[in-house]
Parts: C-alpha cells; sequence; structure tokens
C-alpha cells in the first residue's frame, strides 16, 4: 500500500517535472497551534508521518497557542519559497494580511481542523470535520440500538457555548427527533474534561433514582465519558450495560473502556486531518483542479464489534 | 460550655448558611438526605457534597493561614496539577506506592518553598509572588505528563480517590485529618497567635522576636502541602492527571471559602473551621446547581447569584442593620462601640 503509494507520488513527481516548471508539492510549511490536548499531538504525528509517507519534505513549526508564533512562521515559510502551507488557525480573526502575503507568492494554504474569518479565496481549502454531523451519527447509533426501545437520556455538554458543544447537541437532537422512546432527562456541562464528567454524572445518578430511571448516556467528547463511566461504576451499575454510553472523539482510553464493555459506542473526530490535505493539494498541483472549499473527514462510529482492543494499540502511540 | 460559646458563635454565621442552603436543596429534592451503601462506600448527595468539597476544603485549610498572614497563594491549582502529575508519573515509572507519595507531597513542599521564598526572602508581593507558579506551574505539569492525559491502574494510589475506609470515601477522611491536624498544631501551641500577628503587623512581630522569614515560608509550604493532597484526590479520582484541567480556578473556590469563612483578606484573626464550613457551602451550592435540572448557561450565575447574596448578609453594614433593628436605640449605641473595636 504504502509503496504503491510512493510509486503513485514518484510517477506524478516525474510527469509534474515534465509537464510544469516543476512545480511539485515537495516542501511544505506546517503550522501547528501547539499540543494543548492529545487529538492536536496526534494530529501532529499524523501530519508528520503522512508527509513522510508521501515524500514530502514538511517543516514544523509549533506556535505555542500563539497567533503572532504563527503569523511568523507563515511569513518565514513565505520567504523559504515553500511550495504549500498548511495552518491549524488558533484563531478565526486576523489572518487577512498574511494569506494575502501567501496568495501574492502564490504559495497555496490550506486550514486545518479550524476555519479563519477571512474570505474563502485567500486559501485553497479547509479540512475539518463537521461536528454536528459527528453529533448526528452518535444519536444515529442509539436510535438503531434501541430499536424503538423507551429510554431515558442523559448528556454530558462540551464546555458551555463552545461550538463543539452547541453543534454536537444540535447534531444529537436532530437525529433522536421523531423518536418518541427517546428521551432526553437531563443535560449538564461536564467542562469536556474527565473530573466534571465523573462530578456531573454522580448528580445524575443521584437525581434519577440511583441511575435505574437512565438507559443512555451521551457525552459530548470521550474524557468525560471515562470520568462517567467510573461514577456509574462506584454507584453499582454495570455501564455498557445497565446505561448504555456513546461518546465523541475516539481517543485511545474510549476504546480500552469498550474492550472492557464498559462502553459502547464513539464517533471519530480524525487526527488525519492532512492526509484529505495533502491529496487535495497533489491534486492541484497536477492539473491545477480546484477542491471543494471544505473537505469534510469521515466521521466514522465504532463499536464494540469493531476489535476495541486492537484500535487502542493502533491509536495508543499517535501522542493522544 | 462557656469557653465553647465565643466559638460557635464566631462559625455560627457560616453554620446558618450551610443549613439554608441544604435546606433549600432538600425541598427541591426530598430524597436528600438518603443515604445507602454502595459497594461498601456511603452513597447519597450529602456524601457528594463532603466527596467533592475535600479538596477544596484541603486547599481553604492552607489558603486561610496564607491569608491570615495578610497573603494571598494563587499558585495552589497549579501545585494540585504538578503533584497529580508527580503521583501519576511515580506510579507508571514503577515507583512503590510510598516512594510515589512521598515525591507527589515533597513536590507541594517545594513549590511551597519557592512560594514562600519569593514572599518571605525577596519580599515579593504575595498576589504576585504566586502568580508566577499558577502561570508556570501547569507548564511543569504538562513537562511531566508530557501533554498527555497520563493514567494509571494502580489500586493503592486509586485508594485516594474514590477508595474508602469504614465506609467513609477516603477523600473525605484526609479532609477532616488535615482539619483536625492543622487546628490542633496552631490553636493548641503559639503558632496560630503569632500567624496571626505576621498578618496584622509584619514589622511589629519581627521586631518583637517572631522569626517571621521562617514561619511565612513555614505557612506557604502548609500551603503546598494541602494542594500536594488535594491533587493526588483529584489524580487519583479520575485514574489520570490531567495537567490542563485538574484544579483549574480551584485556587478562586478557596479563596472564596476563606471569604465565607469571614477571615479578611486583610490578614490577622482567622478560623480554620469556618473556612472549611465555607467549603462545604461552596460545593453544596455546585452540587445543588447539578441537582436542580437548571440549563448548564445559569450554572455561574446562580453561583455568582448565592455568593453575592451570602456575602452581603455577611458584610458589616448588613450586621449593623439587622443589630439596629433588633435592639432598643440604648443597645444599639453599645454595638456601635462594639464594632469599632477589630
Amino acid at each position: 500500500m504504502k509503496s504503491s503509494k510512493a510509486m503513485l507520488g514518484a510517477g506524478v513527481l516525474a510527469s509534474m517535472l515534465i509537464i510544469s516548471s516543476g512545480v511539485q508539492a515537495q516542501t511544505v510549511g506546517f503550522s501547528q497551534i501547539g499540543s494543548e490536548s492529545g487529538w492536536r499531538a496526534a494530529e501532529t504525528t499524523l501530519t508528520l508521518q503522512q508527509a513522510k509517507d508521501r515524500g514530502i519534505d514538511l517543516k514544523f513549526a509549533d506556535a505555542q497557542q500563539k497567533q503572532e508564533n504563527q503569523i511568523k512562521a507563515m511569513r518565514s515559510f513565505i520567504a523559504q519559497g515553500v511550495d504549500a502551507i498548511l495552518i491549524a488557525p488558533v484563531v478565526a480573526t486576523g489572518w487577512d494580511s498574511v494569506l494575502e502575503e501567501a496568495k501574492e507568492a502564490e504559495i497555496p494554504v490550506i486550514l486545518l481542523d479550524r476555519m479563519v474569518d477571512s474570505s474563502d479565496d485567500l486559501y485553497l481549502t479547509a479540512v475539518g470535520s463537521d461536528l454536528v454531523h459527528e453529533g448526528s451519527v452518535a444519536g444515529k447509533w442509539l436510535v438503531d440500538e434501541l430499536a424503538g426501545k423507551d429510554c431515558n437520556v442523559v448528556e454530558l455538554q462540551g464546555t458551555t457555548g463552545s461550538s463543539p458543544a452547541i453543534d454536537r447537541k444540535n447534531g444529537f437532537e436532530q437525529a433522536i427527533a421523531g423518536h418518541d422512546n427517546i428521551k432526553l432527562i437531563r443535560s449538564q456541562t461536564g467542562d469536556f474534561t474527565r473530573t466534571k464528567g465523573k462530578e456531573v454524572m454522580e448528580s445524575f445518578l443521584k437525581a434519577e433514582d440511583g441511575g435505574k430511571n437512565i438507559c443512555a448516556l451521551y457525552a459530548h467528547n470521550d474524557d468525560m465519558a471515562v470520568g462517567a463511566i467510573q461514577a456509574i461504576k462506584e454507584a453499582g451499575l454495570k455501564p455498557g450495560s445497565d446505561i448504555l454510553v456513546v461518546s465523541i472523539d475516539a481517543v485511545p482510553d474510549i476504546f480500552q473502556a469498550m474492550a472492557a464493555g464498559e462502553a459502547n459506542a464513539t464517533v471519530e473526530l480524525t487526527p488525519n486531518m492532512a492526509g484529505p490535505a495533502f491529496d487535495a493539494l497533489a491534486a492541484y498541483m497536477k492539473d491545477g483542479t480546484m477542491p471543494p472549499k471544505f473537505i469534510q473527514t469521515e466521521s466514522k462510529l465504532y463499536t464494540q464489534a469493531d476489535d476495541p482492543q486492537a484500535v487502542y494499540e493502533q491509536k495508543k502511540d499517535l501522542g493522544y | 460550655m462557656t469557653v465553647m460559646l465565643p466559638f460557635l458563635r464566631r462559625i455560627m454565621p457560616q453554620l446558618i448558611t450551610l443549613a439554608v442552603i441544604v435546606g433549600l436543596i432538600s425541598f427541591m429534592f426530598p430524597g436528600f438526605f438518603t443515604i445507602s451503601i454502595a459497594n461498601g462506600r456511603l452513597y447519597g448527595i450529602p456524601i457528594d457534597i463532603l466527596n467533592r468539597g475535600a479538596p477544596v476544603a484541603l486547599l481553604a485549610i492552607g489558603m486561610t493561614l496564607v491569608i491570615a498572614t495578610r497573603g494571598i497563594d494563587l499558585s495552589v491549582g497549579a501545585v494540585m496539577a504538578i503533584c497529580g502529575a508527580t503521583a501519576a508519573w511515580g506510579i507508571t515509572e514503577g515507583y512503590s506506592l510510598a516512594a510515589t507519595l512521598a515525591m507527589a507531597l515533597s513536590a507541594g513542599l517545594v513549590c511551597g518553598l519557592w512560594n514562600g521564598f519569593l514572599v518571605a526572602v525577596l519580599g515579593i508581593q504575595p498576589i504576585v509572588a504566586t502568580l508566577i507558579l499558577m502561570v508556570a506551574g501547569r507548564g511543569v505539569a504538562q513537562l511531566i505528563t508530557e501533554g498527555a492525559i497520563l493514567t494509571f491502574n494502580h489500586e493503592g494510589l486509586i485508594f485516594f480517590g474514590s477508595g474508602s475506609l469504614f465506609t467513609v470515601p477516603t477523600p473525605v477522611i484526609i479532609g477532616v485529618a488535615a482539619g483536625a491536624l492543622a487546628t490542633l498544631v496552631v490553636r493548641r501551641t503559639a503558632l496560630g497567635m503569632l500567624i496571626e500577628a505576621i498578618g496584622i503587623n509584619l514589622r511589629a512581630s519581627t521586631l518583637s522576636g517572631v522569626n517571621t522569614r521562617v514561619l511565612l515560608i513555614a505557612v506557604y509550604m502548609t500551603s503546598g502541602l494541602c494542594a500536594a493532597l488535594a491533587g493526588i484526590i483529584a489524580a487519583a479520582d479520575i485514574r489520570g492527571a490531567d495537567a490542563n484541567n485538574a484544579g483549574l480556578w480551584l485556587e478562586l473556590d478557596a479563596i472564596l471559602a476563606v471569604v465565607i469563612g469571614g477571615t479578611s483578606l486583610l490578614g490577622g484573626r482567622f478560623s480554620l473551621i469556618a473556612s472549611l464550613i465555607g467549603a462545604l457551602i461552596i460545593q453544596a451550592v455546585n452540587t445543588g446547581i447539578l441537582l436542580s435540572g437548571f440549563p448548564p448557561e445559569f450554572n455561574l450565575i446562580i453561583k455568582a447569584v448565592i455568593i453575592l447574596i451570602i456575602l452581603i448578609l455577611q458584610s458589616p453594614t448588613m450586621r449593623s442593620v439587622v443589630i439596629f433593628f433588633s435592639r432598643d436605640p440604648a443597645g444599639a449605641g453599645e454595638v456601635e462601640k462594639e464594632t469599632v473595636v477589630p
């Protein structure tokens, strides 16, 4: 697989050298936000890996959560004359001038994972996940799993007001709308953390007759689900069977819980944003194919049937 | 009995507040006082309040002593993260439980020593001195965990977060023991008085022979030690060290607990018991909000309003108003004289 890709890459490279005047994405600059979460670290690992597989020389710059570092990195990439720039922007605003500089230098820019507020002709494309879709994949799983049985669901929301929390809530509600057997009885924020997930789940269990009244938990991320699973166990119930657990992100720890039968399903927010980005870039470099302005990554559903232990082994070294 | 009276009068406002909040929750939630045993452990809402309140209560012990010296320790949340990370690192590296705990507690003591050095030796203002560690501490914790949530499955360490002794959750036992020990040490010796003396007038205490420098450092180290205990509990509770979120903003809750407990931020007289009740009040409010089922957008507003009401009721102006209306005019004159004396 890898070798065939490399062959293809080499083929493309060779044809490029002949047809165009040697414009091949050989050197790509990548400005990463930082390493604030395990997911971010995994994204970095996978981007480096993807570049290596394709024979791309990736120049990596860690911005340590600061926009000025990212702008500096962008300018240095432009000065070095890289063939393309990947950037995971830390904030949405303030990119116009540096994006224009890149455009003037005819360097395509691809946004990873997050969007910017600039006009969309300033960048080639954006690769990201549809947060509403993630929520609806989780909701659809629950609808299918229950097959019409009555079920009271409790929800652990992300940080109040954050876009993942709002969108993942909406997506889930859209998916369960029209299914009167599913009722969302409690919803509270767990701030995307294990500690709060556990604490809030404890209160849900107390408030709903020791948990007897709850049939499923929907958590906006896996970390809160992992905390909640501990709370359910401490209350003397079995997570995964007494209370179904579905969450989003697909971090390695949830696969351990799934392997132990304590979690039921998770929706992947793939850290491999660079793969689709490099594909779009290669097509653009080859014959100028303009990619769509937003490339949506797959929101893959994992259940206990997907050999969670094997997935855990795959994921655990990505830096999550 | 007569010895206890002034003490009871001191903590009466806090006790009444706690009773009112517990009353409110049990009114909304009739099953409040039901306590059963699940998995060999007490199980119920009051237990949750004690258990979840334990980390803030521990921080409040150290914070009370620091505030009594007219200082403040903003770094306790970050120190929790550092010590939790140290504990998780130690146990995953294969050190024994005793060695791991020793390392985590020493990390707390070192953090306290650093704060104490900046405040007592270099004379930097406490709010600035501890701000340094508050900002840098999470970075240190992230270096230890290498940016990820460092998980562990060591039953011995987990015991400190979700274990129980005679059906009582371990964090509650640690909190009560630390509170009792600290109270004994400061009130059965002259230490408490010396700490208050530093808070009232540092120079006068130094001139009258109190070794203020050593005492100040010791107080900050105590705060670091309390934060270390809280950090171990927080990490053990979720079986992992989360450098980004462990103890996040808890320094503010700890300061609030001390303030609700009636200790002045200007230093001087303090009450550990009142601060501990203050921590319980905060947790009771938190748990009450979670149980109430309001949308999460309202959480912080409800909490702020309740805290505001508590602080207004405790304010000196309010107190004199209450006393003014509850006594005859002749008595009111006496009270005014009383309030002048601090």
